[in-house]
């Protein structure tokens, strides 16, 4: 059975392709692994080509007061104080680093007058803080780090006489299981897209940078990737997932026609001046600043405004508070029928800029709705509804060295946990993927080096079972089309374990979801193994069903609103528990998703050194609060 | 609003082909993509086709539509009448692996044979110091969402299958020139333009520019402008180096 199988050694492999498994492979790779590079899609197809607003780090060109503490702070808030602590130090004090590190790869960010990065406002940012290129950062990000690889391959083409030498990309490559021995890493197992063969990967560590799970949901900004494969790989090899009931709801994804709902408009419309209207015309979110922001954002239409061109005397308007505000203010509107004609509500650009600057500043949201709908967003206002866009829950990870609770496994960029709380802040995933992408590579490689020369082996047994479970839906002659399964798992978790979440819907979800798992084991693909979408939706099923059934659950569990998570039935904040993390796993030889209780990391005294006693008060408990030294917190 | 509409997919692999017919719904707003997915998901489970981002921002979905290069996802079925029968074929230019998707490697093995940039040697990450107006040249040309699209019409390589080896291609070409114009990029590369990539065999057509869906110039704006500095070094080496000196000092 095993014969058509092709086989390869790394030291290690990465899985994925996007901003995280990128840098991760370079620092890998410079620190003398071998290493491959694995992703479903084309070299530099990933998702993080989509992003567009920019990347988040505390350069302080724009304004010179910005610095990684102020960064931690916003972060931390956006997150409700349950980001990993320690994780949003580390990001908060390297991104710049990494933003400047790009620059000698070839990037070209936009320029101050200055000659230095411009950087733009974004939500719940404190200060102009992310450096862009026009509204297409993500390709600038993607392209510069596949080039950078490239240059890697022509040093070792010089080297060693071969471009793959040391660093090798396996593209349209899926991988669909991690083989272990005992209880560590020993390898991956996938298929091509393009023949449909099999491949086995021998390495002894692993990172995954597989990105999210938004595939999960009906109206999404995510692509056909985004099944939550390394979520499931992980948690099929035996380490757990935090926090994944807090799934983020962008605010502003397009309505219609029909066929774009759910892609994204860009923050940056908002940053940038953009205002949201209802039907009335009015600026709601001015009715939506919740207590725990009061001081931070604008009481007046007026202080809002002059808050662009004065940011030091005004404050900033509350269409940029956090997108988990924004989101739930839209579906409220829309609720209360003050929406628009196709069920969002209006960000208006047009009566804001010029139509020029407008094109400068926003070109492919020009083009986007220009192309798409018929909207010219210079002359009139887009439509737009909340949209599934980023998961904050993930692999549970060490985070200075990005190690899962798996010897050989490591996890970075959205596909890990901890490191935004219970909500992101827009910007802080591009950067959270080179500062964690980077911290990866080197993990893994320390990891390899401490093994010396004693490495795991993969185990044939295994082989055979990952194989015959990845060839079954070829072996049956009556069985589910897969496309149906995946839309109505897809309408489920839209209608049930969406924005607003109910306990009957929830357990509702949960039952639906036990029928989708036994239903994706018995789908039928037609035709054969060469490039057949069918069959490999079909592989992807399963892992879709893990982590919705982990959102469901985590969602079921925690009883409050916090963040990319709202109870109906709790609509408020509860500072219990904010020292509560819901972690899933899979108990040993089980399918079924187990949730269990955890602490939540303290805060270390210097960094809760950093907010005043008020605002801390209103996220910690009365107890923790007395426990906080006496006197002035800094 | 919706109507069913005739589709003309072409079906195959390396082995050879054909087109089939397809009688498909269609509804308002609706792309080519919206509709090669519902194929897949009601009458061809195993169509193949790439796609990623549904919005022209990841250049994966480029074929043939009605013999015209684009992206799927960014045709509009408005833009056909109900009656127009749509013919949608692989990208031709490149090897056929099955239905929609071709092998682009071809494309990958000449971005590795461009030479990446060349850093200013003594300047530190954090230092880099440039005008807007000198990074905007070569940000036009780093919009570019490698779709592959100018690649498979130019017809230096659409047409003559032998040229491949020779030359880059318009996108690049429009690498070295983007490289070339990078204020703080340190080699001269209009000799291996010309010699290793194939400029000379641009005759400046501009289909490649016509197909662009990121609206790049690629040929007034790259091609054009790398065969000036070109034709300059061969008069006067000193030329070049002025004008890269002068650069940096204005940045
Ligand atoms: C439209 C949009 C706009 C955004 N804008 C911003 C922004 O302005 N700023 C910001 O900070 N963030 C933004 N984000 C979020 C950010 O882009 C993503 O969170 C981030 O790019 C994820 O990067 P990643 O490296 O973790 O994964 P990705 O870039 O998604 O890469 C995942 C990789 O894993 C591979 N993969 C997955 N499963 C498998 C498997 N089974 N086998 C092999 N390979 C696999 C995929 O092929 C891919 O290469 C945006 C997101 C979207 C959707
Ligand atoms: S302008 Fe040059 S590169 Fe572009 S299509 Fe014509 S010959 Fe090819
Ligand atoms: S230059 Fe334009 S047509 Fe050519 S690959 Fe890039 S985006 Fe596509
Ligand atoms: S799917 Fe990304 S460009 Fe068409």
């Amino acid at each position: 059975m095993t014969d058509d199988l092709q086989r390869h050694q790394y030291d290690v492999i990465v899985i994925g392709a996007g901003g995280a498994g990128l840098r991760a492979a370079i620092e890998a790779r410079e620190l003398g692994m071998r290493t491959a590079i694995i992703s479903k899609s084309l070299f530099g197809k990933a998702h993080t080509v989509m992003a567009e607003g920019g990347i988040a780090a505390s350069m302080g060109n724009a304004n010179a007061r910005d610095n990684w503490q102020v960064h931690f702070r916003d972060t931390m808030r956006g997150g409700k104080f349950l980001n990993n602590p320690r994780m949003a130090e580390l990001h908060a004090k390297e991104a710049a680093d990494r933003v400047w590190e790009l620059e000698t790869y070839g990037a070209l960010f936009d320029r101050t007058k200055d000659g230095t990065i411009s950087q733009r406002n974004f939500g719940g940012h404190e200060y102009p803080r992310l450096a862009h290129v026009g509204d297409r950062t993500g390709l600038e990000l993607i392209r510069t780090l596949q080039q950078k690889i490239v240059s890697m391959q022509q040093e070792d083409l010089r080297d060693h006489g071969d471009y793959e030498a040391m660093i090798r990309v396996f593209a349209e490559c899926a991988v669909t299981d991690l083989l272990l021995d005992g209880k560590r890493i020993a390898g991956a197992f996938g298929y091509f897209r393009e023949a449909g063969d099999f491949v086995l990967f021998e390495a002894p560590a692993v990172v995954l940078a597989t990105g999210g799970i938004g595939k999960s949901f009906k109206v999404t900004s995510n692509s056909w990737e985004y099944t939550g494969d390394g979520h499931a790989l992980a948690m099929r090899a035996g380490a757990s997932l935090l926090n994944m009931e807090f799934v983020q709801f962008h605010p502003t994804g397009m309505v219609w026609p029909p066929s774009v709902k759910g892609i994204l408009v860009t923050e940056s419309v908002r940053g940038d001046g953009g205002v949201l209207r209802n039907s009335e015309g009015k600026r709601f979110m001015f009715d939506y600043i919740p207590d725990v922001f009061k001081k931070q954002y604008a009481e007046s239409e007026e202080e809002g405004d002059r808050w662009y061109t004065d940011p030091e005397n005004n404050k900033r308007p509350p269409e940029l508070l956090p997108r988990d505000e924004v989101a739930r203010a839209i579906n409220s509107e829309v609720k209360a029928e003050r929406g628009s004609p196709h069920g969002g509500v209006f960000l208006d650009v047009s009566t804001r800029l010029p139509a020029e600057e407008i094109k400068r500043r926003l070109p492919s949201m020009w083009h986007q709705f220009k192309e798409l709908a018929d909207v010219d967003i210079t002359k009139e206002p887009m439509e737009v509804g909340p949209t599934c866009h980023y998961v904050m829950g993930g692999v549970e990870v060490d985070p200075d060295s990005t190690a899962a609770s798996v010897p050989g496994l490591f996890a970075a960029g959205e596909v890990a946990g901890g490191m935004h709380g219970s909500n992101r802040l827009g910007g802080n995933s591009l950067s959270d993927l080179l500062v964690f992408g980077r911290r990866a590579g080197a993990g893994a490689a320390q990891y390899v080096d401490s093994l010396g020369g004693r490495r795991p082996a993969v185990q044939a047994s295994d082989i055979e079972d990952v194989m015959g479970f990845a060839l079954q839906p070829f072996d049956t002659d009556v069985g589910e089309n897969p496309y149906e399964i995946h839309q109505e798992l897809q309408q489920a978790m839209q209608d049930l374990v969406g924005i607003i979440r109910r306990p009957e819907e929830i357990e509702d979800a949960l039952a639906r979801l036990e029928k989708f798992r036994e239903r994706a084991t018995k789908v039928k693909v037609v035709g054969r193994r060469p490039f057949n979408p069918g069959w490999h939706l079909a592989l992807d099923l399963r892992n879709m069903v893990i982590v919705s059934e982990c959102v469901a659950k985590s969602a079921l569990v925690r009883e409050e609103s916090r963040g990319g998570h709202t109870r109906d039935d709790f609509p408020a904040m509860d500072a219990e528990w904010r020292k509560v993390n819901l972690v899933c796993s899979h108990a040993p030889g089980s399918v079924e998703v187990d949730v269990t209780r955890q602490p939540v990391p303290t805060i270390r005294p210097d960094l809760i050194a950093l907010f005043d006693r008020t605002e801390l008060a209103k996220y910690l408990t009365d107890e923790e609060m007395s426990a906080l030294p006496e006197g002035d917190l800094t | 609003m919706s109507y069913d509409a005739q589709f003309r997919v072409w079906r195959g692999d390396a082995d050879g082909g054909e087109l089939q017919d397809f009688s498909v719904e269609v509804n308002e707003g609706e792309v080519v993509l919206d509709i090669i997915h519902r194929l897949q998901a009601t009458q061809a489970g195993d169509l193949a086709v790439r796609w990623n981002c549904k919005a022209g921002k990841c250049g994966s979905c480029s074929a043939e539509i009605n013999g015209r290069p684009r992206l799927l996802c960014m045709t509009r079925m408005s833009t056909f009448t109900e009656a127009d029968t749509i013919t949608v074929t692989p990208l031709r230019t490149f090897p056929v692996i099955r239905d929609l998707v071709t092998d682009v490697s071809f494309n990958y093995v000449k971005a590795r044979e461009i030479p990446a940039f060349a850093p200013p040697k003594g300047v530190a990450a954090g230092d880099y110091r440039m005008e807007q107006i000198d990074v905007e040249r070569s940000q036009e040309f780093r919009k570019c969402i490698e779709c592959f699209l100018c690649q498979n019409v130019c017809h230096v390589v659409r047409d003559h299958e032998d040229n491949k080896d020779s030359f880059a291609g318009p996108r690049y070409l429009m690498r070295i020139a983007e490289l070339d114009m990078h204020p703080l990029d340190e080699m001269d590369r209009r000799k291996q333009a010309q010699d290793e990539h194939g400029l000379g065999y641009c005759n400046i057509t501009k289909c490649c520019t016509e197909v662009c869906p990121e609206h790049i110039k690629i040929t007034d704006n790259a091609l054009i402008p790398m065969k000036e500095r070109v034709v300059d070094r061969k008069f006067d080496p000193l030329v070049w180096l002025g004008a890269k000196i002068r650069r940096r000092e204005d940045a």
